[in-house]
């Protein structure tokens, strides 16, 4: 994943491409519209959503607090029912244990559900380095796993693509058929799939929420394919990020339904379930060995935040992606992070350095939907504030400051004021020699807009006349 | 082998020093607060009488696809059932043993043949089963939800793998709400929670491709929820 080019670049290249790609847009802005009706009647189903945001908020600040209790209380309650926990501080240890836990036991074959934490350490691409055949069983995922595309929001991995492309890809990767009915095509992959579930003996799954009363992990889904990735093969491995913490397991009962109403406008996803440690004495089946991997990978770093520690008690449901004005328009794929939208704007420049990733924070309207959108309320707008100003602070630009000095200077003396305000206009006229060249100071403003002309006369004289001529 | 357990968890300690800010109210009280689920009252409500959560449960399964009968003995529940069996010309219904699942599979017809998964089965079996018989821990009424666990619903992949997955609950077992199925699960399980529980709402479905609903992605493409007195 090492590139040359700086990813702020990549992302103006890639938004600039995206933006203007309007058919791709119109398919988005589709989905989105029917996640809006649906959001808005399973949210008014809730005596009080605003009460219940608090509560959340409150549910997830307990844990991420007093994270270090947490986890040890998780590690203990799991390990005592047979569960194995390792503790990941990079993704090199996360990827190295599970490809280690797949030699020893000798794995032929992997079956995954949706993780977004495997594509943060690229768990895929590392497996398969070393001979392992993965098959991505969420339905979104497998198909941009045939696209060799990341997915494009972390919720809904292919909405952007129409049904015409997934026939395509299908009947060129699996030999199907043609068609145009979403049905007919999840069904093929239906079929498709349940071969790979009977035949893994290592299932791969991440996890919404860790128990730590319990010590259970819990799984939301809609498809059935995490269900059938744990139950089926020998060996279970869940990647977790450490912040996914909740107390209490009657945590849940607030937290289930908010996350479905947040991330799909559902009043309860098809599947959530809770796994408590590998098969136990007296149970009919399940996978032998339970392995969850709980991963750090710089979350420390945002924890060590007070500002900005709440970002960690995202549930990912994706609300905030959904009513993004930047995500509808730019999508997915131009962030070029695992985590999109605003929380991933929010988060990156924590897990993969500030000076890299900080243009994100610029990707934003700061017009707050995503604060208001968010169930575990989030500051999520002011968090890009933030990291505004994290960023300047910590590398400071010399011309930036140089403006700003010149700025101060001009401000603290009127006489100079005045002077920049009679000379504005005439400088202006030189303004058209560079326009639309790349030595156009204000290029990126008068790219898509037109720069306002300088009005011959400054507001203050304009007054001043006035009162003169009233008298 | 626990990985870097020790530098982890210092991590964490150490970025917990300075306390962070809420930016949530801690105020918000409720009325009639509950030991296990202080936040309640601001779910949906949910009526007080079991008719009201009978009524409630089939709108919301009407809601999920769901097909919910409520029968009024066991008899009406099997003769449903041999129903079902005959128009989607079941051959092999997969079941585990239970007080309901064993008198619903007394009252069946020799012609279906049985397969009861207690004792272990091969997975290619259990996938080629027209239909997969569970009992469960509760309806929820406030979701339209099935609560299965390993214990009560013939382990992990009874209730997921076959097409069709069928239900039979007794109306005591419905409950108003997740917060009462989990304090449910608390009393039934103190001494030790079964290694798998689920909440099941509606058949399996999918929303991937350009989000229009398809029913039976990878789990059943139908759920039968039979509730007997």
């Amino acid at each position: 994943m090492i590139s040359e080019v700086q990813p702020s670049d990549l992302f103006n290249t890639d938004a600039d491409r995206t933006t203007a790609d309007q058919s791709r847009r119109a398919a988005v802005r589709k989905a989105l519209g029917n996640y809006k009706n649906a959001r808005g009647k399973s949210e008014s189903a809730f005596a009080s959503w605003s009460h219940a945001r608090d509560a959340a908020a409150t549910i997830k600040y307990e844990g991420v607090n007093h994270l270090d209790k947490y986890l040890r209380e998780f590690e203990e309650k799991f390990t005592a029912r047979g569960g194995k926990v390792f503790w990941a501080s990079t993704s090199a240890q996360a990827r190295e244990y599970v490809i280690n836990l797949a030699r020893e036991r000798s794995v032929k074959s992997i079956v995954k559900s949706k993780a977004m934490t495997s594509e943060e350490i690229h768990l895929n691409e590392a497996l398969e380095k070393e001979g392992y055949g993965v098959v991505e069983s969420d339905l979104g995922e497998f198909i941009q796993q045939l696209l060799h595309e990341p997915p494009y929001h972390f919720v809904f991995p292919c909405m952007h693509l129409k049904r015409e492309e997934i026939s395509s890809l299908f009947e060129r990767e699996l030999g199907s058929p043609k068609t145009d009915s979403p049905e007919e095509l999840t069904m093929i992959a239906r079929r498709f799939m349940r071969r790979h579930y009977i035949a893994a003996d290592m299932g791969i799954s991440g996890a919404n929420f860790i128990v730590a009363e319990t010590g259970m992990i819990s799984i939301t889904e809609n498809e059935g394919n995490a269900r059938l990735t744990t139950a089926l093969p020998k060996i279970h491995v869940a990647l977790i990020g450490i912040e996914k913490i909740v107390p209490k397991l009657a945590d849940l009962a607030l937290l289930l339904p908010m996350l479905a109403t947040a991330g799909t406008g559902q009043h309860l996803t098809c599947y959530n379930s809770m796994y408590g440690g590998p098969r136990q004495p007296g149970e009919i089946d399940g996978p032998e060995e339970f392995h969850v991997v709980l991963l750090d990978n710089h979350r420390t770093r945002l924890l060590a935040d007070p500002e900005q520690r709440d970002a960690l008690h995202c549930i990912r449901c994706g609300a905030c992606l959904n009513v993004c004005p930047i995500f509808k328009n730019i999508g997915g794929h131009a962030y070029g992070t695992t985590y999109q939208g605003p929380i991933g704007s929010v988060i990156t420049p924590h897990l993969r350095g500030l000076q890299d990733w900080k243009h994100l924070s610029g990707a934003s309207s700061l017009c707050g939907a995503c604060t208001e959108a968010c169930p575990v309320k989030i500051d999520i707008h002011h968090h890009l504030l933030h990291n505004r100003r994290n960023a300047a602070e910590e590398r400071k630009i010399w011309w930036e400051r140089l403006i700003w000095f010149g700025y101060v200077e001009l401000m603290k003396r009127p006489w100079a004021f005045k002077l920049a305000l009679r000379l504005a206009p005439l400088g202006q006229r030189f303004h058209s020699l560079v326009l639309g060249t790349p030595f156009d100071p204000v290029g990126r403003w008068t790219k898509t807009r037109d720069f306002p002309e300088a009005s011959p006369q400054s507001f203050h004289d304009y007054w001043q006349n006035r009162k003169a001529e009233a008298q | 082998m626990s990985g870097d357990r020790e530098q982890l968890l210092a991590r964490v300690t150490e970025a917990l020093r300075v306390p962070a800010p809420r930016h949530h109210e801690v105020s918000a009280q409720p009325r009639k607060p509950s030991v296990t689920a202080p936040f309640r009252e601001w779910l949906p409500p949910v009526g007080d009488s079991i008719d009201a959560q009978i009524d409630l449960f089939a709108k919301q399964s009407d809601i999920l696809k769901t097909e919910f009968c409520v029968c009024a003995s066991l008899a009406v529940a099997a003769e449903h059932l041999s129903r079902l069996a005959q128009e989607h010309d079941w051959k092999r219904l997969a079941l585990h043993r239970g007080e309901l699942t064993d008198a619903i599979a007394l009252k069946l017809s020799p012609a279906l043949q049985l397969l009861p998964v207690d004792a272990g089965y091969e997975k290619d079996d259990l996938e080629t089963a027209d239909a997969g018989l569970t009992e469960c821990e509760s309806l929820v009424a406030q979701t339209g939800s099935v609560c299965v666990t390993s214990l009560s619903s013939g382990g992990r992949a009874l209730s997921v793998l076959p097409p069709h997955h069928l239900v039979i609950a007794r109306r005591g077992q419905l409950l108003p709400d997740l917060a009462a199925a989990y304090e449910d699960l608390a009393i039934k399980y103190a001494s030790g929670y079964p290694s798998f529980i689920s909440l099941i709402s509606g058949p399996s479905r999918t929303g991937d491709i350009e989000r229009i609903l398809v029913l039976g992605a990878h789990g059943p493409k139908k759920l039968t929820v039979l509730l007997v007195p």
